[in-house]
């Protein structure tokens, strides 16, 4: 039978128990359902056996497949199953994981973020898009939405000396990080939180967020303004700053790594796919072969648009360039330029 | 048109933002409009922003929507690297229609990993499966748009799919921008003519 409620439906559980002497509960995660199975067997007196994670059939952790499945069956009931699995190929292939978009703001933020606050700085972060941060060793924590600034601020009242700054999303504050905010400031952390605010909720597909002034059927409503807010709940320092102007973001960064207390740093720049489906075009830019020296510092950037060209051993920009303009700043040679029309 | 004969079950893999997705949407509406039974899973979210993606169309099918491992009748492989990654979902002998042009991760263009020659690729899945390999990219900008590179992709692996071909078109003119309609159908056929047999 599937079981697709909880609590479950335990009258059909229990005439689906009376006609059977075992069964096998497949359930991905916790085992719910089938703790609940044993003891709608057990205040029946039903002998019916139950098998499932318990047991060691099925695992408890990741996603499940069909192999999963028919291996735990067979497990289970002692039955073979088939070995018919195609030999995996030995071919060393290169992982992809999911990268921030060419273009994308928090790109920029992080990298200023780690140069102003340092490598061996706390960087607690939370649940968007910008948990790809990760790969740019700028996420120590993801923990749940909101996690982010109580992290920070239980980091800071821990002990914890080396300076700490947390990072959450627009939509992710307002769903659980007013309440952390609030708290950190009222008992007094000293962390820099960084509202990376880029007008939308984009890792689950755009949908709006009381920042935005849009209401949930996308109609013009009032816009809860960041930095009222903060102020309202007692941050004395909040400043809004453009992560697409770099100098910009770096001075502003310094000052509330400085200030004493929660500072709040809103990092406001709408989401490059918001920004294209709005009909915004930049120019995209381009390497100068002549000026590139082949450091490859633009490719720790981490920007799919840029490659590296192992024979010629310089740096180029791919079609995927949404013209941000965040690595010109990043190039030591001023090798990178607007593509001339 | 529910019998065994109809049924296939295909893998769709690529990267982020080659449209998978749109290829699966267009199959599977095509195949619910001829009356068949279709399972689908798909991989979101992460996908957008350019990771590995494979995508289960079941056309024909009753039951769940994730292929056994090593059972499905046919690839349809947006990326050659992608196509090596997920090859274990698929039968032996089977279709692999795959596109060589490659889009390198940022592991690679970053130094930490280094991308196979496609040939090898291609010349390791002859071994085991029937293979169409060709360039869809340039098919595509042929199309008169990169971004139509799913729809050439599509109008391959349509050759193989128990559906007629004028029910996917028509899903094609249904589903993609009313301004690209032209430049889509082109890339179909220009896929088309890759495997017509």
């Amino acid at each position: 039978m599937e079981i697709g409620t909880y609590p479950i439906p335990e009258d059909s559980v229990r005439q689906f128990l009376a006609k059977t002497e075992q069964v096998i509960v497949i359930e991905e995660l916790e085992p719910v359902i089938e703790d609940q199975c044993k003891v709608i067997a057990r205040d029946v007196g039903f002998e019916t056996e139950i098998f499932g994670k318990a047991d060691g059939f099925l695992p408890r952790t990741g996603e499940f497949n069909v192999d999963i499945c028919i291996e735990g069956i067979a497990k289970a009931f002692g039955i073979d199953s088939c070995e018919c699995k195609p030999a995996k190929q030995d071919m060393e292939l290169p992982v992809r994981p999911p990268a921030m978009c060419p273009g994308c703001s928090h790109r920029g933020t992080f990298h200023i973020m780690k140069k102003v606050f340092g490598e061996d700085a706390v960087f607690p972060s939370d649940i968007g898009c910008y948990t790809l941060g990760i790969q740019h060793g700028t996420v120590d924590t993801t923990l749940c939405m909101g996690a982010s600034i109580s992290v920070a601020s239980g980091i800071y009242d821990a002990g914890e000396k080396k300076p700490i700054c947390c990072t959450i999303g627009d939509s992710t504050f307002f769903h659980t990080g007013i309440n952390s905010l609030m708290n950190a400031i009222y008992n007094k952390s000293d962390i820099t939180v960084l509202i990376l605010d880029n007008r939308t909720t984009a890792m689950t597909g755009h949908q709006p967020n009381p920042g935005m002034g849009k209401t949930a059927t996308r109609e013009p409503t009032v816009e809860v303004a960041f930095d009222k807010l903060c102020s309202a709940m007692g941050a004395e320092f909040v400043e809004v700053v453009d992560p697409y102007d770099m100098a910009a973001t770096e001075d502003v960064l310094e000052r509330a790594k400085a200030h004493e207390g929660v500072s709040v740093v809103i990092a406001k720049r709408a989401c490059v796919i918001s920004a294209a489906r709005e009909g915004i075009r930049y120019t995209p830019f381009m390497v100068d072969t002549d000026l590139c020296k082949g450091c490859r510092k633009c490719l720790k950037f981490g920007c799919p648009a840029i490659e590296f060209d192992e024979v010629s051993k310089k740096a180029s920009i791919n079609s995927m360039c949404s013209g941000c303009g965040l690595c010109v700043e990043i190039c030591t040679f001023n090798a990178i330029m607007e593509v001339k029309k | 048109m529910t019998s065994d004969s109809s049924n296939f079950d295909l893998v769709i893999v690529g990267v982020g933002g080659q449209g998978a997705v749109k290829v699966s949407d267009i199959i599977g509406k095509a195949a619910v409009s001829e009356g068949m039974n279709v399972r689908a899973a798909e991989t979101h979210g992460m996908a957008q922003r350019g990771g590995s993606v494979v995508n289960y169309v079941r056309l024909g099918c009753d039951l769940g929507s994730l292929i056994p491992c090593g059972s499905a009748h046919g690839m349809l492989a947006l990326e050659p690297v992608e196509a090596m990654r997920y090859i274990h979902d698929v039968a032996k002998d089977k279709i692999v229609v795959m596109n060589t042009s490659p889009i390198y991760p940022v592991t690679v263009t970053s130094g930490q990993c280094t991308y196979p020659d496609p040939q090898e690729i291609v010349a390791r899945l002859e071994k085991d499966y029937r293979v169409v390999a060709f360039d869809a990219v340039a098919l595509a900008r042929q199309a008169g748009n990169m971004k139509t590179l799913n729809v050439v992709m599509l109008g391959a692996i349509s050759s193989y799919l128990p559906i007629p071909e004028e029910t996917l078109v028509e899903c094609i003119r249904n589903m993609v921008p009313s301004n690209t309609i032209d430049t889509n159908l082109k890339a179909f056929r220009l896929g088309r003519e890759t495997t017509r047999q």
